[in-house]
């Protein structure tokens, strides 16, 4: 075991899944010679072969284009999208063709490819670097996607994403980068996509979340086991597809429920588990599911106090437990 | 130029012409008879290649068909069989049977795929499958496969921006790789005029760095020669090449469309005389590569083929209801 920091556990499962596979290979904007903006890819240039590592022409359709159709020729492309909220130019070679492809032809070919893009408010990046894009995705079968919350996961998850034959969306929140940081097993290991994890036991309520919001939950969870009450964490980590098992145990045992994401509310993942546990889970509930989600306003403005008061945070799921509790 | 010469100028010989003039024979019998399945009911959806089987085959007859890869468009009949797809294959397709290679029956009609042969699939979002070929060329040169890439669409796909994007990222790599922009001067009913201000789609080539090249889609021997120098540039690591060509569009748009909306019998009529199995047949006959008995034994042939493989798919069993669940994620 050795601590890592989130970008460092990306890079090495980047570095690890090349050296071991020739088929795969990098593409995005700056991820060459200036490592990407965020730096994930940096240093990788130097240590591979001449095209292992692409910086595409400023041209998001083109690029996931490209990689399908290396897909579809034996390779395993990992595209890096600069910023999760410059997806949409790709938004239809990712939904009407590498989703659908395997569908499509009836099994004949296969787009294993992997976008990850950095998403997530926080870091004053205004209305448009700083979006949550999962809920788009996740509607969309054929397709896996991914949202880790901590070093571990996120190397073992983007390693089973690597090697998936299916196109994986694989998104990294920006500020976890470089302050989220964990243990992480030595040697090459994988964390299956589709399986959630308990990251904190607790008795009375379940806060459900995905990516950096995690760590929001189990800052809630302590202050609230201050006050008595104790919450249990369930970390998604893959929001399709949703790990229901995981899902539903959790409400069994606490019959309490408080979803939380930083996309917005409406039609946001925390809709689709809502409904999964009003149908399978009914009856263990004791209260009405609770969420906590960006308001429906187009993404976070760029002034700190107007980003501010619409970034969901702990207190806003310690206000939301304490009712729950209450009810 | 003496006609003889002019097969002799563009490498083939009159096997190949005559093989040539036998696609292009198939691929009408396909496309006339397809049409005549929607009139009656039998098949549901039919995107007629009239008037562009020459630019289709004449093309794709200069690829190698066995280790080149083509990402085809919904007209590209032609190049399916040339590539290797048997008229029985395609209409199983056009039945949308379970034994369909391209699809077993999950798309409409000519949206074709078919791994084996080497045709990358496409769906129905016209303009995706270009960039789409570029990267099946970046597969080929990362893997050191000896393979050209040709991806078909036609002049109005060529408005949307993946036409753009898949063109940039070629010629920054040379990649091996040619597109094929049948210019029919139709989008549906939409005329090319109102696509862009310059009709020539090839011109454009120039603003991705590499040559664009405009033929004559009716003449089968111009094509093939034009593509079997994109094919060598692009196989010798000289890079992409657009290649258009000037074809026309006999038959309306497809089965769900009637042309008369918005184009005069005249101009249908004027055009007809571009139709370019009369053309390469005069040239065959009056070269000696042909007679008038062998043509009407061919048409025959083909017409009892495309036949045959109707019947056969007509009672072809569709893929069981169930399986509809099935096949939305890979194991
Ligand atoms: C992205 C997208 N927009 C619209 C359509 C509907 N559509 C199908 S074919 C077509 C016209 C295509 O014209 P062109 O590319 O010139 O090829 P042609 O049909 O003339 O051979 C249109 C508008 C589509 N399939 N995909």
């Amino acid at each position: 075991m050795s601590e890592k920091r989130f970008i460092d556990a990306i890079r090495d499962g980047l570095r690890e899944e090349m050296a071991a596979d020739a088929a795969v290979f990098l593409i995005g904007q700056d991820i060459g010679v200036n490592g990407g903006v965020f730096r994930v890819t940096d240093g990788l240039l130097e240590k591979f072969e001449a095209g292992r590592i692409i910086d595409s022409p400023l041209a998001e359709s083109g690029m996931v284009g490209v990689a399908i159709g290396a897909a579809m020729n034996g390779m395993r492309p990992v595209v890096e999208i600069q910023f999760a909220d410059f997806i949409f130019p790709a938004f239809n070679q990712v939904v009407s063709e590498a989703a659908r492809m395997y569908y499509r032809t009836n099994g004949d070919f296969t787009v294993p490819m992997v976008i990850r893009a950095p998403y997530g408010g926080g870091a004053r990046g205004g209305l448009y670097h700083s979006q949550s894009v999962e809920a788009y995705f996740a509607h969309v079968p054929g397709l896996k996607v991914v949202v880790p919350s901590n070093p571990h996961d996120a190397k073992g998850l983007l390693k089973s994403a690597i090697r998936d034959d299916n196109p994986v969306l694989f998104f990294e929140h920006k500020l976890a980068y470089n302050t989220v940081r964990g243990e992480i097993s030595d040697g090459d290991y994988t964390v299956p996509i589709g399986e959630a994890v308990v990251s904190r036991e607790g008795q009375h309520i379940s806060l459900i979340s995905y990516g950096l919001s995690v760590h929001h939950c189990l800052e809630a969870a302590e202050t609230l086991s201050a006050e008595g009450i104790s919450c249990e964490v369930v970390d998604l980590r893959t929001v399709r597809p949703l790990d229901t098992v995981t899902i539903l145990e959790s409400v069994k045992k606490t019959g309490r429920v408080c979803i939380v994401h930083e996309d917005n509310l409406t039609g946001g993942v925390g809709a689709e588990v809502a409904a999964i546990i009003a149908k399978d889970g009914f009856e263990f509930l004791d209260a009405p599911v609770q969420r906590v989600a960006a308001p429906d306003v187009p993404s976070f403005p760029y002034n700190p106090g107007l980003e501010d008061v619409l970034l969901p945070g702990p207190t806003d799921i310690v206000r939301a437990a304490k009712e729950l509790a209450a009810y | 130029m003496p006609i003889n010469s002019r097969l002799n100028e563009s490498g083939l010989d009159q096997k190949d012409a005559q093989s040539i003039y036998r696609y292009m024979l198939l691929a009408r019998s396909i496309s006339e008879k397809s049409w005549l399945l929607t009139r009656q009911g039998r098949v549901l959806f039919s995107m007629p290649c009239d008037g562009q089987e020459a630019a289709d085959v004449a093309s794709a007859y200069a690829l190698d068909t066995v280790t080149d890869f083509i990402v085809p468009y919904a007209r590209s009949l032609g190049a399916m069989l040339v590539k290797g797809m048997t008229t029985q294959e395609v209409m199983l397709n056009m039945f949308g049977k379970a034994a369909d290679p391209n699809s077993g029956g999950r798309q409409m009609p000519m949206h074709w795929g078919h791994k084996q042969l080497g045709i990358i699939s496409m769906g129905s979002s016209v303009g995706t499958t270009i960039p789409r070929a570029s990267g099946v060329a970046l597969a080929s040169k990362l893997r050191g496969q000896n393979a050209v890439t040709m991806v078909y669409f036609g002049e109005g796909s060529a408005s949307e921006g993946d036409f753009h994007e898949g063109l940039g990222f070629a010629g920054v790599h040379r990649l091996p790789v040619v597109f094929f922009c049948n210019n029919n001067g139709w989008a549906t009913s939409v005329p090319v005029s109102l696509q862009n201000a310059e009709p020539q789609v090839a011109k454009r080539a120039q603003g991705y760095g590499f040559p664009g090249v405009t033929v004559d889609g009716s003449d089968p021997l111009a094509i093939y020669q034009a593509v079997k120098a994109a094919v060598h540039r692009a196989r010798s690591g000289g890079g992409p090449t657009l290649v258009e060509a000037n074809t026309i569009r006999m038959m309306p748009h497809s089965s769900s469309d009637d042309h008369l909306r918005y184009r005069t019998q005249e101009d249908l009529e004027n055009e007809r005389k571009l139709d370019p199995i009369p053309l390469f047949r005069d040239f065959l006959i009056t070269t000696g590569i042909l007679d008038e008995t062998s043509d009407q034994e061919l048409q025959e042939f083909v017409d009892l083929e495309v036949e045959e493989a109707i019947e056969l798919a007509d009672a072809a069993p569709s893929a069981a209801a169930e399986t509809a669940f099935n096949g939305v994620y890979a194991p």
